[in-house]
């Protein structure tokens, strides 16, 4: 993979400097993200790797802006991030959009899929465009995830496949075009199979609007399959950050190694004396 | 949609409370088409009259005669005797005329009274017998007289003029008449109330005004209970601590307490209908603020929250949209519990005297009050509180036999 990678943009469209999130306080206090430090570039993949409960997930929800940050700054764009009211949040996600782990928990059940891809479309501020018109981005985005659109409409949530629904959520990021994509773990909950098929229309979306994606998994083959550098993180720290040659290649933290090694191999002895 | 409706109505236990319900929904609808008396309407004079039919007696006599050649004096024996006295004419017989116990059946009233007539002498000496009783026997030896006379019955009419009294008419004992030829009639299917009120109307008259206010309360409180379960459980925070601060507040002061104080301080002329429910539904809304707060905190972090987020909807829509159909099950069923709930405060309230203080509508409470404070459940007119404890005790069961079935077709852990 690393030969077919695009130079990589310099400008920063992510930054972040002692970013920190505590839970509870005294003597409940849990610290899930741990002063760290981060620059993601313009139209890199960018893998943050780690165990369960690493605060992977924390650390994306608060780059979402879903929940607060409790020390530290971080900067969209250049400036630093001001999010407070609903109107800068809004607008914030117009640049930032995320695919959740579970498709099955990503959809209200209550709402035909119709409308998740019709508040993109408004979002986009084309809620005023003829249904027509609508209807035709729709079909595009759904032909752009290998979908009919025609099979889908009218069809609540529930009636997909785990793949589908995935698909859909790309369907939906494809529709918005935003600047920096999180993908919490997108794979993790589907067959291996559509799994590739996710991971290829994420890159494929990634050649045709040069976005940032923002990958965390807990797979650091699969990291160093699609990404252009790699932050490693332990415990609410990053232990080791590089190019994905580097960090995987190389690694230096004891941690990394044990990651790399958890790898299962086929016509390999498993080596599980790490865990 | 139609798929759930479907699905709850292949609950029996949510279909037999439905049917109860329905049914009394149907009654205090219709019946007041049927009879359209006013249920208030004091029409007897006189307390707890019994249940049964009241014919026109004057209308009676008047009315053409049928001869029939029944023996009456056995019937009105068996009707006017009762069980106490029958035992202890019983008594006297086997003490005084030596007739053994097992000749004599107490459930016969003729055989017994021949036996009494062939032995009984208020003369005798009757030795060991206190005054007293010795009176009694013999008021009952003319009782039973009078219960064999079969002589006619004379009407007189009284000359107005020279005040004589003529014989206008005799009705020999063997005349009847047919109830249907009687045009003034009145069936108290339940009897009369201490007011004299037809029970039967008027307790159809309260099941309506009980259920309204149980409406009401209930819609109050689950209105109040929802929005603030709702904000405090979606903004949490600081909102929440103090949401959650008044709830433990009034969770912690027994809500019948607050509900008696506040009754009793607005005073008589303030509480009507409308206002015992307000004030009940004011006073229990805590547990479904408690209960909608816990099933919003754990929805809230669910990924199709933060997606909606992300799609930029507002807050409001957010809740309404993402959070409330997802709890919308469950708050149906603490709509229907409140409703039940609202019913049994205001009986419990009316009980005590400090329901709605009207005399222009009644309610199942209020009903019971009354029959109460006129001891209508010392002298045994069953009647007047009886068919009113079975009707809340319906609705009550009812209500919570459908919430019971909704329960187990929307909480997957009870599903069998």
């Amino acid at each position: 993979m690393s030969e077919e990678k695009k130079p990589v943009q310099n400008s920063s469209c992510l930054s972040g400097t002692g970013v920190t999130k505590i839970f509870g306080m005294g003597k409940e206090k849990t610290v899930a993200v741990d002063h760290v430090d981060f620059q993601f570039r313009e139209g890199e993949i960018v893998s943050i790797v780690g165990e369960s409960g690493s605060g992977k997930t924390t650390l994306s929800k608060m780059l979402l802006g879903l929940i607060s940050v409790t020390e530290g700054e971080i900067c969209f764009q250049g400036k630093p991030r001001d999010i407070k009211g609903y109107r800068k949040k809004k607008e914030y996600w117009k640049g930032i959009q995320a695919i959740f782990q579970d498709p099955f928990s990503s959809f209200n059940v209550f709402y035909k899929i119709d409308q998740v891809l019709l508040d993109c479309i408004k979002m986009r501020g084309g809620a005023r465009l003829p249904y027509e018109k609508k209807v035709e981005m729709m079909t595009e985005a759904c032909r752009f995830v290998n979908l009919k659109f025609e099979e889908l409409t009218n069809k609540y949530p529930f009636e997909l496949s785990g793949g589908q629904m995935q698909r859909l959520m790309i369907a939906r990021i494809f529709l918005l075009k935003p600047a920096i994509l999180l993908a919490d773990e997108p794979t993790s909950m589907i067959d291996a199979c559509s799994r590739a098929t996710i991971l290829d229309m994420l890159l494929k979306l990634r050649d045709e609007t040069n976005m940032t994606i923002i990958f965390i998994t807990h797979d650091i083959g699969l990291a160093f399959y699609i990404s252009d550098s790699i932050y490693i993180m332990e415990h609410g720290k990053f232990v080791e950050s590089g190019t994905a040659e580097a960090v995987i290649l190389n690694p230096k933290a004891a941690y990394t190694k044990r990651l790399i090694n958890d790898v299962p191999k086929i016509h390999e002895e498993w080596d599980l004396s790490t865990v | 949609m139609k798929n759930q409706i479907r699905q709850i109505f292949h609950s029996p236990k949510f279909t037999v409370g439905f049917i109860i319900f329905a049914a009394l929904l149907v009654l205090t609808v219709f019946y007041p088409l049927i009879v359209t008396n006013d249920p208030l309407e004091m029409v007897g004079q006189g307390n707890f009259f019994k249940p049964g039919t009241y014919i026109s007696v004057s209308e009676a006599v008047n009315t053409n005669p049928y001869t029939l050649n029944l023996n009456a004096s056995s019937s009105r024996l068996e009707q006017n005797l009762s069980m106490e006295e029958r035992m202890a004419m019983a008594d006297w017989l086997n003490q005084f005329a030596g007739i053994s116990s097992k000749e004599m059946d107490v459930t016969d009233a003729g055989g017994l009274v021949s036996l009494w007539k062939d032995h009984y002498d208020s003369a005798s000496e009757q030795k060991g017998l206190i005054a007293a009783r010795k009176k009694y026997f013999s008021r009952l030896d003319k009782k039973i007289t009078g219960l064999l006379e079969d002589t006619d019955v004379l009407l007189a009419e009284k000359n107005q003029e020279t005040g004589e009294v003529s014989v206008k008419k005799t009705i020999p004992s063997t005349s009847y008449v047919n109830v249907k030829d009687v045009g003034s009639r009145r069936v108290f299917i339940l009897g009369t109330d201490n007011f004299g009120r037809d029970v039967l109307t008027e307790l159809v008259a309260a099941i309506k005004t009980s259920l309204k206010i149980g409406f009401i309360a209930g819609l109050i409180a689950t209105t109040i209970g929802l929005s603030l379960g709702l904000i405090a459980g979606y903004l949490g925070g600081i909102i929440d601590d103090f949401i959650l601060f008044i709830t433990n507040l009034f969770t912690v002061i027994p809500s019948f307490i607050l509900l008696i104080l506040i009754s009793y301080s607005i005073g008589k002329n303030a509480r009507g209908v409308m206002m015992v429910a307000i004030i009940i539904g004011l006073t229990s809304w805590t547990w479904t603020t408690r209960s909608v707060r816990s099933q919003v905190i754990s929805l809230r972090n669910r990924d199709h929250v933060n997606l909606s987020k992300l799609s930029g909807h507002s807050l409001f829509r957010i809740i309404l949209t993402d959070i409330l159909p997802y709890i919308a099950s469950y708050v149906v069923m603490a709509l229907i519990l409140q409703i039940s709930s609202g019913i049994l405060a205001e009986a419990q309230l009316s009980m005590i005297g400090l329901g709605p203080a009207t005399t222009t509508v009644s309610t199942l409470g209020l009903m019971m009050n009354w029959a109460m404070s006129y001891s209508a459940h010392l002298n045994g007119d069953w009647w007047a509180y009886f068919p009113v404890i079975i009707s809340i005790a319906l609705i009550s069961f009812s209500l919570n036999l459908m919430n019971t079935g909704l329960d187990q077709i929307f909480n997957p852990q009870l599903r069998e």
